[in-house]
Order: structure tokens, then C-alpha cells, then sequence
């Protein structure tokens, strides 16, 4: 086993073992989407309406607020500091850290998507077509989270400061997340044509989050 | 080729305080440097500066004889207060993935463990440990990858007598194959041959 | 103890004392004729009234807005890769600058929307890309009153701003979309082909009194901020000292 899938496999093996690391999301999302219709009230026809929007928006909010830790826990107690002296390039050592952070916390809030879809009066067109986006779009989440994980590490600050910084850039992908899955459901639009470009902004922060999370690793050292 | 690492005229400077200046010095292979001098004098500030983990204002370090394919810290060793361990992982957990992350054979994992006499506590997780197993567990890091340079920073904290002789041990065994360690510490580590580096005259310019 | 890079602030210092009384004159030159030509000179909008005239001062506002995260991305690259002192000051002293213009421009659309559509807000393409941009700017002023280090706050704010360079283009294209999938094209059109020279030359005066307004403003919040930077090393050496 190579020294990422060292990596990767250490940190599945943390967040399933560590007070449900990767529970916690999904305990996140689910709350969430069962605050709304208390606040909208249970109107079936208009939840379903904004059932999609509802679902993206949680699954946005529950994948950052899990990521303050990603690099906190390997700053306190040293670990930053040989994976940094390592023999392993910085940005693809991010890079396994995020993938197995979106195994735990982004792949358990796609599954769970067909079952909150339930609770929201979802078709099985419209459960399919949210799990596919976000599928799809969560990765792109936590690749654009990553740059705030590594400047909560610089900056010796978490909480509320990440989400600040880190909302605004996934404008993008919300956007076309939910309007790929709406397009499923009710058009206008062809259902490919946002979904392409969710797509691309994905692979879009596959490039760009490693590489900004590692120079912001790096710059934090002293 | 006799390893040899050469610094010449470092410098740190930390939120516009300068920890030193005008660092140089020698090691060849086979030497052991310790660092001494009282706290805040820099001592892990060099040793994190020949780690790659701080950024040196002036200065430049060199190492001839070791891999030209790698830097510094990838040919380095760094035993810290932090020792990069997690609570949650068992004792050979913790090990495994460090040997496996350097890229090292898997098979000197055992012999390592066995060293620093953590052989029986393997299935243990880490939480479990006092400070000085954990510490051990740091030295059996250091046996269980080979690096050509340690930097240690208080290798002996936490150890009772016969740790500090099984570590005195170990690190014989490192310099005479021909390896580096820079060590900064308080008290005596035990060892024939070993040159000081004092950190922290009181400079002129603070009277 | 060597006083660390001060050199090239100090020339800076000495530079900009000279050419500061200028500047602000310049900046007072430029808003007089401005703002004469837009009231005098340009004709009041056949549907719009008056009201047009707002665009004088939101346009310039939205312009230097964007403009500004271009000069403060420069300056994280010059904090990042040549390090160099004085790029840091740029940044940190351009961002509430950029920040306040934003907000003008944000203000200045929302009471020119109230008689066009009505309302305060919409979530116009334009309005909504702006305000973003806002909150943006936001996010690194936030990240700067974070950290005591201005070092530190400096590397990683950016990295921020770097990222948001990079962002802010697809954010752009993403709301467009959004908006076009939303809501029908939107009243605000300034990009046609067919504005007169009589609203043209004043809107490119007034954008040069703004720009003169940016460049003395952040020139003395750069002066400012480099000896702020000195007495914070001053009192570091004392407590070193002591």
C-alpha cells in the first residue's frame, strides 16, 4: 500500500472510529430537513416544489460544518508536520485527506437523499435526480471546503469564520446542482446541460482546492 | 559518501523577534550535535528549520552524500513534543501508517516495536499509553524508517532509566552506521562523542 | 536588531508625502468636472428622468469594485511569491476600499431600482453577482480583524483573495444563468452599443475622479497601515528588551 492509500485508510479508519465523524453529517442533514417544513409548514405540494433546493441546501451546510477538523486534529498533535517533511507531494496528500473525508460525511448524505426525499413527497424521477447531483456536486464541496480547512490552520481559527469564507465560492455549484435536478423534473431546460457544467465545476476544484489548500499549508508553517 | 550537513549563517525571525542569528555549523556522519541553552533560545526553532517546517530569513543549509533526488526533510526524522499519534488507532495502527506514509518496508515493523519493548502493547489502542510508552512509540518510528538525519527534540522527556539506555542504544547504533542526529536537550544523552551547539548567549544588543 | 525590510516602505513613505497633495487635488479636479457634466451637460433619460443620473456614481462604483479584487489578487501574488512588504499593505488597506465601493454601488442600484422596478431588490443578474462580490469582500476583511500577525493574516488572506480571483468569473457566469432560468432580461442595460457621448464622456469622467478618489484614499490607508506596522515592532522590541 503506497503512502495516499496509507493516508486515506487512516483517516476512513478515524472518522468511522471517532464519535461518529461520519454520522454526525448525516444526524446534520437529517435535522435540518426536518426543521423546514415546521418553518414552511406541511404544505406537500410546495414542499415538493422546493423538495430539491431544500435537500441541496442541507447537504451544503452539513458537508462544511464537518470539514473545521479536517486539518485542525493533523495540526495539534504533529501529524501536518511529517506529512509536510514527507516524501509525498503536499497537494495529493490533501487531495486522500479529501477523498476520504467526502467517504465518510459526502456519501452518506447521498444515500441518505432517498430517504428524506420520502419526507418531502419526492417522485422517484426527482429522488434520483438530486441523489445523482449531489453525487456529482458533493465532491465538489468538500474540494472547495478544503481551502478553508487549511486556512482555519493558518489562521489558528475555525467555527464561524470557514463557512464565511467558504460559502460564497460554492455559489456555483449550488446553482447548477439544483437547477439539474429541477430540470429533471419540471424543464425547462434539458436535464445534461446544468448537469454538465456540475460536472465540470467539480473537476474545476479538483484542480483548484488541493492546490490552494497545500500553498495555504505551506504558508502556515511558521 | 560520508554524509555531511553544513549550515551556514542562519536565521529565524518569528513575529519580528529575531530567535537567532548567524547560525553556522558542521556535522558529518557518525556525529551526534546537541543542542542546549536555556528556553526560547531557538532550539526547536533550528530543529523545525532543518525539518522544512520554518522558513529560515537568512542562511542556508546543505546536506552532501544523501539522496540529491530528495530535500532535507525528506531525508529527515523529527521527534516532537507532538509525536503524530492518534489516541484512537491501536499502538501498531499508529506505526503501520507512518512506515507505510514514508514508504518503508512493512517488515521492520514488528523488530521496532519489540525494540523500544512495546512488542506486548501492539493491539493496544494509543489512548492507553503513558508518556513515556508514547514516547517509545516515537523512538520505534525512528528505528522503524530508515532516515540518515534525526532531528530530536527532548528525546529523553518522559523516560525512565532503562528507556533512556535503550534510546542511548538506539542511537549508537544510528551513528555508527554512519547516520546524523541533532538533538536538543537538558541533560546528558548518554553518549561518547558528542559535540554541544549552545544556543542563546545573551546578546550584545539587548543590554 | 535589524529593522526588518524597511527599506523599500521607507522610500515608499518618502515617495507618496510629495505626491499625496497632488493626488487629492487631481481627485477634486476630476469629481468637479464630473459631476458638472452630469448635471449639466447630460440629458435626463427620456423614460427615467433624473433618476439616470444615479448611474454616474453606480457604474464607477461597480467598475472600481471589481477592479479592486483584480489589484488586490496582484498583491497576493506579490505576498506569496516575491514576498514582498509592501504587497501585504496593499492588500489589507485596498480591501475596505473595495468593500465600501461595492456597498455604494449596491445602494445606488437599489434606490435607482426603486422607480424602475418598484422595489428595492431583485435578484438581477448584475445586482446579485455585485453583491456577492460584497460579501466576498467581507469574508477578507473578516479574515484580516481575525489574526493579531499581520503576516500570517497577509499569507492567507491571499490565498483567499487568489481563490475568490479565480471564483469570481464562474460565480459571474453562474448567477447569468441562474437569473436567465429565473427571470426575464433585466431592465438595467448599459453594455448596448447605443450610449450618447453626452452620457458617455461624463460616466468615463466620473469613472477617473473615482479612480483618482481609490488611488489617494488607499495611498494614505497604505501610509497609515506601514506605520501602524512600526509601532507594532516597536513595542514588540520593547517587550523584547524589557
Amino acid at each position: 500500500m503506497g503512502p495516499l492509500g496509507a493516508l486515506l485508510l487512516r483517516d476512513m479508519r478515524l472518522s468511522l472510529r471517532v464519535g461518529g465523524g461520519a454520522l454526525m453529517g448525516v444526524l446534520f442533514f437529517l435535522i435540518v430537513v426536518t426543521m423546514i417544513p415546521f418553518a414552511l409548514g406541511p404544505d406537500l405540494a410546495l414542499l415538493q416544489r422546493i423538495g430539491p433546493a431544500i435537500l441541496w441546501l442541507g447537504a451544503l451546510l452539513a458537508s462544511l460544518l464537518a470539514l473545521d477538523r479536517l486539518f485542525a486534529a493533523d495540526h495539534e498533535d504533529g501529524s501536518l508536520d511529517l506529512i509536510l517533511m514527507g516524501r509525498t507531494p503536499l497537494e495529493l496528500a490533501v487531495l486522500a485527506k479529501a477523498l476520504a473525508h467526502w467517504i465518510t460525511t459526502g456519501l452518506p448524505l447521498v444515500v441518505a437523499t432517498p430517504v428524506l426525499g420520502l419526507f418531502l413527497n419526492l417522485d422517484l424521477t426527482a429522488v434520483g435526480a438530486v441523489a445523482l447531483t449531489l453525487a456529482v456536486g458533493t465532491p465538489a464541496l468538500t474540494l472547495i471546503g478544503l481551502i478553508g480547512a487549511a486556512l482555519a490552520v493558518v489562521l489558528r481559527r475555525g467555527g464561524l469564520l470557514l463557512p464565511v469564507l467558504v460559502l460564497p465560492l460554492t455559489i456555483p455549484v449550488l446553482i447548477f446542482g439544483v437547477s439539474a435536478s429541477n430540470a429533471a423534473i419540471v424543464g425547462p431546460v434539458p436535464f445534461g446541460t446544468p448537469f454538465l457544467v456540475l460536472c465540470a465545476l467539480t473537476l474545476m476544484s479538483l484542480v483548484v482546492g488541493p492546490l490552494a489548500a497545500a500553498a495555504a499549508l505551506r504558508q502556515g508553517l511558521d | 559518501m560520508r554524509l555531511r550537513l553544513t549550515a551556514s549563517g542562519l536565521a529565524v525571525v518569528r513575529g519580528f523577534r529575531e530567535v537567532f542569528s548567524e547560525l553556522s555549523f558542521e556535522l558529518a556522519g557518525g556525529e551526534l550535535l546537541a543542542l542546549t541553552g536555556p528556553n526560547g533560545a531557538g532550539k526547536s526553532s533550528l530543529l523545525r528549520l532543518i525539518a522544512g517546517l520554518v522558513r529560515p530569513s537568512a542562511g542556508a543549509l546543505a546536506l552532501e552524500g544523501g539522496d540529491p533526488e530528495l530535500s532535507i526533510p525528506e531525508q529527515a526524522h523529527y521527534l516532537a513534543h507532538q509525536d503524530a499519534f492518534k489516541p484512537a488507532l491501536t499502538v501498531e495502527e499508529n506505526l503501520r501508517f507512518w512506515v507505510r506514509f514514508a514508504g518503508a518496508d512493512e517488515a521492520a515493523l514488528g523488530e521496532a516495536l519489540a525494540a523500544v519493548g512495546l512488542g506486548s502493547l501492539a493491539d493496544l489502542p494509543a489512548a492507553f499509553l503513558s508518556a513515556g510508552q508514547r514516547r517509545r512509540l516515537s523512538v520505534a518510528r525512528l528505528r522503524a524508517v530508515a532516515r540518515p538525519l534525526w532531528l530530536l527534540d527532548e528525546p529523553t522527556s518522559a523516560l525512565d532509566a532503562a528507556a533512556q539506555d535503550r534510546l542511548a542504544a538506539i542511537m549508537a547504533d544510528h551513528l555508527a552506521a554512519g547516520g546524523l542526529i541533532i538533538a536538543a536537550t537538558h541533560g546528558p544523552l548518554g553518549l561518547a562523542g558528542t559535540r554541544e551547539l549552545r544556543l542563546g548567549q545573551a546578546s550584545p544588543e539587548t543590554a | 536588531m535589524p529593522l526588518i525590510d524597511l527599506a523599500n516602505p521607507t522610500r515608499f513613505l518618502a515617495l507618496t508625502q510629495r505626491l499625496l497633495p497632488g493626488l487629492a487635488v487631481a481627485t477634486a479636479l476630476a469629481f468637479a468636472a464630473g459631476l458638472y457634466l452630469a448635471w449639466f451637460v447630460a440629458p435626463d433619460d427620456y423614460q427615467q428622468g433624473a433618476t439616470v443620473k444615479i448611474m454616474f456614481v453606480h457604474v464607477p462604483a461597480a467598475w472600481l469594485g471589481m477592479g479592486i479584487w483584480a489589484l488586490m489578487s496582484l498583491s497576493a501574488l506579490g505576498t506569496l511569491v516575491w514576498r514582498h512588504p509592501l504587497a501585504d499593505v496593499a492588500a489589507k488597506t485596498a480591501a475596505p476600499i473595495g468593500a465600501a465601493l461595492t456597498f455604494v454601488c449596491l445602494v445606488t442600484g437599489a434606490l435607482w431600482g426603486r422607480p424602475m422596478w418598484g422595489t428595492y431588490w431583485v435578484w438581477d443578474a448584475r445586482l446579485t453577482s455585485v453583491l456577492v462580490l460584497f460579501l466576498m469582500y467581507l469574508g477578507v476583511l473578516a479574515l484580516w480583524r481575525t489574526v493579531e500577525d499581520p503576516a500570517r493574516a497577509g499569507r492567507a488572506a491571499a490565498i483567499l483573495t487568489l481563490v475568490g480571483a479565480v471564483n469570481l468569473p464562474i460565480i459571474k457566469f453562474s448567477v447569468d444563468w441562474w437569473n436567465t432560468l429565473h427571470q426575464p432580461a433585466s431592465v438595467l442595460r448599459l453594455d448596448g452599443p447605443a450610449l450618447h457621448s453626452s452620457i458617455m464622456t461624463p460616466l468615463l469622467v466620473m469613472a477617473l475622479a473615482f479612480a483618482l478618489l481609490f488611488v489617494t484614499l488607499h495611498v494614505s490607508a497604505m501610509r497609515n497601515e506601514i506605520m501602524r506596522r512600526r509601532v507594532r515592532t516597536l513595542r514588540l522590541m520593547q517587550a523584547g528588551a524589557a
